[in-house]
């Protein structure tokens, strides 16, 4: 399989307010058409690398400031959101930033921003063919929509864009179980029906690297163990720290739970 | 009976021009959360503009008219790209400050040029605009004032409402990081809002030249007169306005007319008191939605 880079990260490091250093030295790989997952832990910087992508992290004074971005062969890094949407990366930011002021459809239409002036009715059809959900509540304010319905409002949102890489951040967070199931499956679908590359950060590791082909681990600014998804499911230390399940794949007793006492392998 | 249909004519009339030059106002608080405190400051400039060009230059009406317009459009966007982008990220209150300055800035330079009199446009309004109805006349200036305030207050309504870079604009008014995330180009937004402002400002002006005559003080006193509207009709809605404007407008002359014109400033601000009192977002403000 030779699939092109669409995004290659080579080595960057992200510095905030010129103090405060938050990635150091992340280098990814997403070929075209793949799904990719980031995970790891809590402030690791998974978000911070989808802003430095997106060009989101400008305006909260962040700063890429070694190594290089490139979206299908251009440099990209250091450009303003503005110009990085146009070129076809849209992220879907943490915790469903909606309009809430404005109905679901126009939400949906601020999709349209990077293409203004085109006919957008196909892809508000096709968004709600994704999230039939959406459709029932086109004309109520997106202030008074549920969790579960602003999750796909925002995913549908984006996909307004035409995106060629499609940015998630958690898109499970604060969701139950049985809908974190339906957005990872129409997340799939969007991979195979669009043919639209994702890149997606999760917390929920299991879900994640059940859909992705390939994944990423990070801690700590950095990534520490990267493979196909199917080999870090399998990973004995994802297993260990992120899945929740021991080496034998049977329950742990308390008795020998010593897993503070385990060094991570790759610290 | 017939005063009171006077009273009632020039109110109606008196508070579309409110509502008008609120209209500014609400445009560049519906984007971007700032209160312009140099609006009756941007509303002076166009009259004096308009002044400019057709008793000084003697330009034909409607060449000025669409100069002093574009002029405003260009005045509003250089006001933007030169004093508040730099500010843009900072804190809201530096922001407002800032059209603080501006105001005072403008307001400067307007007595510096033309001086603290009264000036006049040349009479320019056809005659047959005027409208008698059975008791009372009414002056074109008003018929006038009555068409254009509704011509634009329909348009900019639509515009937010329906148009593509309206509903943009309400992006970004609404959620800034994720208008900037799906590619709406925040700092154009910004820009339009304050060139608009300005053509509206410019406007409103022109109309309340015509009727009161132009003057640096009373013009950039418009601007305050725009705040007891715009609360009182909800600070981020377009027919709020022209309520909260009609409202006033009733208000001043029929205390005028009534009671004494010396109550006539004060009247507008205890109403608004009470209104607030009951309905503190205004009569047609967004309420707040919050999750809890």
């Amino acid at each position: 399989m030779s699939r092109q880079n669409k995004l290659l990260i080579n080595n960057i490091s992200v510095v905030y307010s010129d103090v405060i250093q938050v990635l150091r030295g992340v280098s990814l790989a997403i070929k075209e058409g793949q799904i990719v997952s980031l995970v790891g832990s809590n402030g690791a910087g998974k978000t911070t690398t989808l802003k430095a992508i997106s060009g989101l992290l400008k305006p909260e004074n962040g700063k890429v400031t070694e190594g290089s971005i490139e979206f299908q062969d251009k440099s990209i890094q250091n450009l303003s959101p503005e110009e990085i949407t146009r070129k076809g990366i849209i992220q879907v930011l943490e915790g469903r930033q909606e309009f809430k002021y404005l109905t679901v459809e126009e939400n949906l239409r601020v999709g349209t921003a990077t293409r203004w002036g085109r006919s957008y009715q196909k892809d508000l059809e096709l968004v709600y063919d994704l999230f039939p959900a959406l459709a029932r509540r086109r004309k109520t304010l997106a202030g008074f929509c549920s969790g579960g319905e602003l999750q796909m409002l925002v995913i549908g949102r984006a996909m307004m864009a035409h995106p060629d890489l499609l940015l998630l951040d958690e898109p499970s967070l604060g969701l139950a179980p049985l809908l974190v199931r339906e957005i990872f499956r129409i997340i799939k679908k969007i991979n195979q029906e669009q043919n639209t590359t994702i890149l997606l950060v999760e917390q929920n590791t299991n879900m994640a690297l059940q859909i992705a082909h390939y994944g990423y681990v990070m801690e700590n600014g950095k990534i520490v163990l990267e493979g196909e998804a199917e080999y870090l499911k399998e990973n004995p230390d994802v297993k260990e720290f992120y899945l929740g399940t021991s080496m034998t794949g049977d329950n742990k007793s308390y008795h020998d739970l010593k897993s503070y006492k385990r060094r991570k392998r790759w610290l | 009976m017939e005063f009171f249909l006077h009273l009632l004519v020039n109110g109606i009339s008196l508070g579309f021009l409110y509502a008008l030059s609120a209209l500014g106002f609400v445009m560049i608080y519906k984007s971007s959360s700032v209160l312009n405190f140099a609006h009756g400051e941007l509303l002076a400039m166009g009259a004096f503009l308009f002044l400019t060009l057709t008793a000084w230059a003697e330009l034909p009406i409607i060449l000025s008219f669409a100069l002093t317009l574009t002029g405003c459009f260009l005045l509003g966007f250089i006001v933007e790209r030169f004093f508040l982008r730099p500010l843009i990220g900072e804190d809201l209150i530096q922001v407002i400050m800032l059209t603080v300055g501006l105001a005072a800035m403008f307001r400067g330079l307007l007595l510096f040029i033309f001086g603290g009199d009264i000036h006049k446009y040349p009479e320019f309004l056809p005659p047959e605009l005027s409208i008698k109805l059975d008791l009372i006349q009414i002056p074109s200036v008003y018929v006038a004032t009555f068409i254009i305030g509704l011509l634009f207050l329909l348009l900019f309504g639509f515009f937010f409402k329906y148009s593509s870079q309206g509903i943009y604009m309400r992006s970004v008014a609404d959620n800034q990081p994720a208008a900037l995330s799906l590619g709406v180009h925040v700092r154009r937004v910004f820009a339009l809002s304050w060139a608009i402002a300005g053509l509206v400002a410019a406007m409103s002006g022109i109309v309340l030249g015509i009727i009161n005559g132009i003057n640096v003080h009373e013009l950039s006193s418009i601007g305050l007169k725009v705040f007891p509207v715009v609360i009182l009709g909800g600070l981020d809605s377009i027919s709020g306005a022209i309520v909260g404007g009609v409202i006033i407008g009733l208000l001043e002359t029929f205390t005028g007319g009534y009671l004494s014109t010396s109550l006539r400033e004060i009247i507008p601000y205890i109403v608004l008191v009470f209104i607030l009192m009951v309905k503190p977002y205004g009569l047609f403000g967004l309420k707040e939605i919050e999750r809890v």
